[in-house]
């Protein structure tokens, strides 16, 4: 027998193992972008800094389950999924048409991608954001963008169907995130002290170790991207290593010529950019390919962060530059160099086809700027139900006391017990 | 000579030490502390405990200068930390027995003049 339909419907062993890895893999991304973020960050907004990512978790998988997933992958109509799949209807042990592995595994995998996606935005307003409107935020967004932008590049929409090639999400994930955060810090507005106080990152390790955290991450996420153990992932998931590495080269090479000095916050941001420069061109482009790709892409990246803090625009941690510029230099360099040799679907203009070039712009124009206008419209409707921001004085004092009640470096001292019996939940005066 | 002390907001000390640069106020030290002044208690809850925190981060800029100075160094100190909420602070001037310039061993009111240069 050999009927493609059969052969379609048959679960893999190994190829649903490695998926169920990779897809815990790129959920850890999250926290890990959370560590990453509350570094950069002073310490009074450590904890609710992270704890934008730690909610983008709890939200957006439940909007993923409940309409995004539906939206973005049932049925292959141009400009939006069906609602076939709404609340995982359907959802089961059976694949996934076109994979080989059930058709949950690979919802949740996708949902992995949803989360991180909502959490990275997060970078455009930290500090000053109030907690509430970024849980509604990021509610609609994971919704009106994400899963939109997911349906035409990855489930068959009208980027895909007019020959658009994205791995692992340079339109749905990297575009979509730099430019809605670059929408996000203009409608949200800089924090009180930018452009008058330095304002620095109170802890590089965690930095560091958030970046690391990421890169071991994205080995899951682009590796998984195949959905299979076959030839693209393998590509996909040496590439990986590749051109991150070829970044942070670039990076110590541009900050030792700017600043005489390599700098740690730059290659934590460097390894960040390596990734996802290679996130849309994983399959696509040669291993050598993508060792240029590391390299010449850090360029655009490295000059929109040297210039960024210069403008009057806050967008406090450089999303548009590190996922929106890297997303969009991917996309565009799949239409350059893809080897039809390497990934047995298009080459790109270097390899005589410059209408793949053609189809990538399509994208790199398209997705952002959906992206922005959809989440502009968006946040100015939520601030006119509610306030996007905390009050200056709460500012002052630091998100994480006033939406949280925590401190994320708590000494207990001055700290009296309560009981709960006292009951005191409500903050006392005491007498000067 | 006096040691004037102030406590301050820790996101009013670059207001003050920005003030006390434009008031030629140039030797001081800063430290992080944590106070109680009378502002508002705040409670916090870590799982099951629940605390009612009394203490606010607060910096406190220790100053030495001769007797001319110390008005300068007041309104200099004043003029950057105020919000008008309660939690501003406090400036203390106590009197100043000594002072040594490590590096030369000028004494007193020598030590405490900032270096022309």
């Amino acid at each position: 027998m050999d009927l493609p339909i059969l052969a379609a419907a048959k679960v893999d062993t190994g190829d649903t193992a490695w998926m169920l890895v990779a897809t815990g893999l790129v959920l850890m991304m999250t926290p890990a972008l959370g560590l990453f973020y509350a570094g950069l960050v002073r310490s009074k907004n450590t904890l609710n800094t992270f704890m934008m990512c730690v909610a983008a978790i709890a939200i957006a998988t439940v909007t993923w389950a409940l309409v995004g997933y539906s939206l973005a992958f049932d049925g292959t109509a141009s400009l939006l999924g069906g609602l076939n799949n709404v609340a995982l209807h359907d959802v089961g042990f059976t694949p996934r048409e076109g994979t080989t592995i059930p058709q949950l595994v690979f919802f949740a995998f996708q949902a992995t991608f949803c989360i991180i996606t909502v959490a990275l935005i997060s970078g455009a307003v930290v500090e000053r954001m109030r907690f509430g409107a970024f849980l509604v935020f990021a509610a609609i967004w994971s919704i009106a963008v994400y899963a939109v932008l997911a349906h035409w590049s990855f489930g068959g929409g009208w980027l895909t169907q007019q020959g658009t090639l994205d791995f692992a999400g340079g339109v749905p994930v990297e575009m979509a995130s730099g430019f809605s955060a670059l929408a996000a810090a203009l409608v949200v507005g800089a924090r009180n002290d930018y452009g008058r106080l330095a304002l620095l990152p109170h802890n590089a390790v965690y930095v560091l170790l958030g970046a690391g955290l990421l890169w071991f991450g994205w080995f899951g996420f682009n590796g998984g991207s195949g959905f299979s153990t076959g030839n693209g992932s393998v590509l996909a998931f040496t590439n990986t290593l590749l051109t991150p590495a070829c970044s942070l080269v670039m990076w110590f090479f541009l900050d030792l010529v700017r600043g005489r000095k390599v700098t740690a916050i730059g290659a934590a941001t460097a390894i960040i950019v390596g990734c996802v420069l290679i996130t849309p061109a994983g399959a696509f482009i040669s291993p050598a390919w993508a060792m240029v790709l590391g390299a010449a892409g850090a360029l655009p990246c490295y000059a929109v962060i040297v210039w960024r803090p210069r403008t009057r625009v806050d967008e406090t941690l450089d999303v548009l530059a590190a996922h929106g510029i890297a997303g969009f230099t991917g996309i565009l360099f799949i239409g350059l160099f893809a080897q039809f040799a390497w990934n047995g679907l298009a080459d790109g203009l270097a390899y005589g086809n410059a209408e793949q070039l053609l189809d990538q712009a399509v994208a790199a124009a398209v997705a952002p700027a959906y992206a922005f206008v959809v989440t502009f419209v968006l946040l100015r409707v939520i601030s006119a139900l509610m306030p996007l921001r905390s009050t200056d004085r709460e500012e002052a004092l630091g998100m994480d006391v006033i939406h949280h009640g925590e401190e994320a470096y708590a000494t207990g001292e001055g700290a009296v017990l309560v009981t709960p019996e006292a009951g005191m939940d409500e903050p006392v005066l005491v007498e000067p | 000579m006096k040691l004037v002390i102030g406590i301050v907001r820790p996101e009013k000390a670059n207001d003050v030490l920005e003030a006390l640069y434009r008031a030629e106020v140039r030797g001081l030290s800063l430290s992080r502390v944590r106070g109680h002044g009378g502002e508002l208690d705040r409670v916090e809850t870590y799982r099951g405990t629940t605390v009612q925190v009394g203490m606010a981060d607060k910096v406190r800029f220790e100053i030495a200068v001769s007797d001319p100075f110390v008005q300068t160094t007041i309104d200099a100190l004043c003029a950057g930390a105020r919000t008008g909420e309660v939690g501003d602070g406090k400036i203390f001037v106590v009197p100043l027995e000594r002072a040594v310039r490590i590096r030369t061993g000028e004494a007193d009111i020598e030590a405490v003049t900032p270096v022309a240069d």
